[in-house]
């Protein structure tokens, strides 16, 4: 699924320039911890992953470049601040955001496809 | 014999430095990328490196960390001058955390930054003094792919 497909199915926002329309995404991890997302990225790394969180602030966007995410959708409508918004267009990592939950964000992507990253078994 | 560094940089890590947090761990998997390292190796001690940073951030108040990239391995050592680590068994504990709100709202502290760079790591080896410093050493053998 292309992360413009992501876009319409959450009727999110794009707050970056890089918007990455064409990247295929295939995994999805949802945290508000980012000690969890560094976690649970291993062993199997996993490109085409994006992360669904609540948390806005800097290290989110140095976690996902740290973890290789390629992604980050905001959900709960919580706009980042600049600074989150600039590094992320630094290291170009698409940041969207949605108004709906996080529990109701990831229904709506699993019901499409997405499944989750780093858990081989469980998916 | 001691075989040959093929490269080696410092970084200076401030306590407390929650802007710059994980810039030096950025700048080592770059560096290491540069390098033509395997990209799940550079990923493991990017995400060990980004760890042990933060915790030098979080409970620390300088550290250093020095990477030397060997033919065959990948050593890298975190240093810093600190609180410590009182019972390092417990610390090693996944989800034993010893963090501030503060650092809980960043989204760390959550209790698995030790057990994370231990399980990322092919060797790892700590040790600490309460109220001087903690001391990591983590390898990586370059030969095989997930030790």
């Amino acid at each position: 699924m292309t992360l413009e497909t992501i876009k319409e199915l959450l009727n999110a926002e794009v707050l970056t320039e890089y918007s990455g329309q064409n990247i295929d995404i295939k995994f999805a991890k949802a945290s508000d911890l980012m000690s969890d997302v560094l976690a649970f990225s291993q062993p199997f790394s996993e490109p085409n992953t994006i992360l669904i969180t609540g948390l806005t602030n800097k290290q989110v966007v140095r976690t996902c470049e740290i973890a290789g995410v390629c992604a980050i959708i905001f959900v709960r409508g919580k706009n980042p601040p600049t600074e989150t918004i600039e590094l992320a267009q630094k290291c170009e990592i698409p940041l969207l955001l949605t108004k709906l939950k996080m529990f109701v964000a990831c229904g709506i992507l699993y019901s499409h496809g997405i499944r989750a990253a780093s858990t081989q078994k469980d998916r | 014999m001691q075989p040959e560094v093929v490269f080696q940089q410092r970084f200076e890590i401030n306590g407390g430095d929650f802007i710059n947090a994980g810039e030096s761990s950025i700048k080592i998997r770059n560096i290491l990328k540069e390098i033509g390292i395997d990209t799940d190796i550079i990923r493991r001690i990017a995400i060990a490196a980004y760890e042990a940073e933060m915790n030098v951030v979080m409970y620390a108040q300088h550290g250093i960390m020095h990477l030397l990239v060997y033919p065959s391995k990948i050593l890298l050592k975190i240093e810093d001058e600190g609180q410590g680590i009182e019972d390092i068994d417990l610390a090693m504990q996944p989800g034993y955390s010893t963090a501030t709100e503060e650092m809980r709202e960043m989204g760390f502290g959550a209790g698995m930054g030790l057990p994370n760079i231990k399980k990322n790591a092919d060797v790892f080896d700590i040790t600490s003094a309460a109220g001087k410093g903690t001391k990591i050493e983590i390898i990586m053998n370059l030969n095989s792919k997930n030790g």
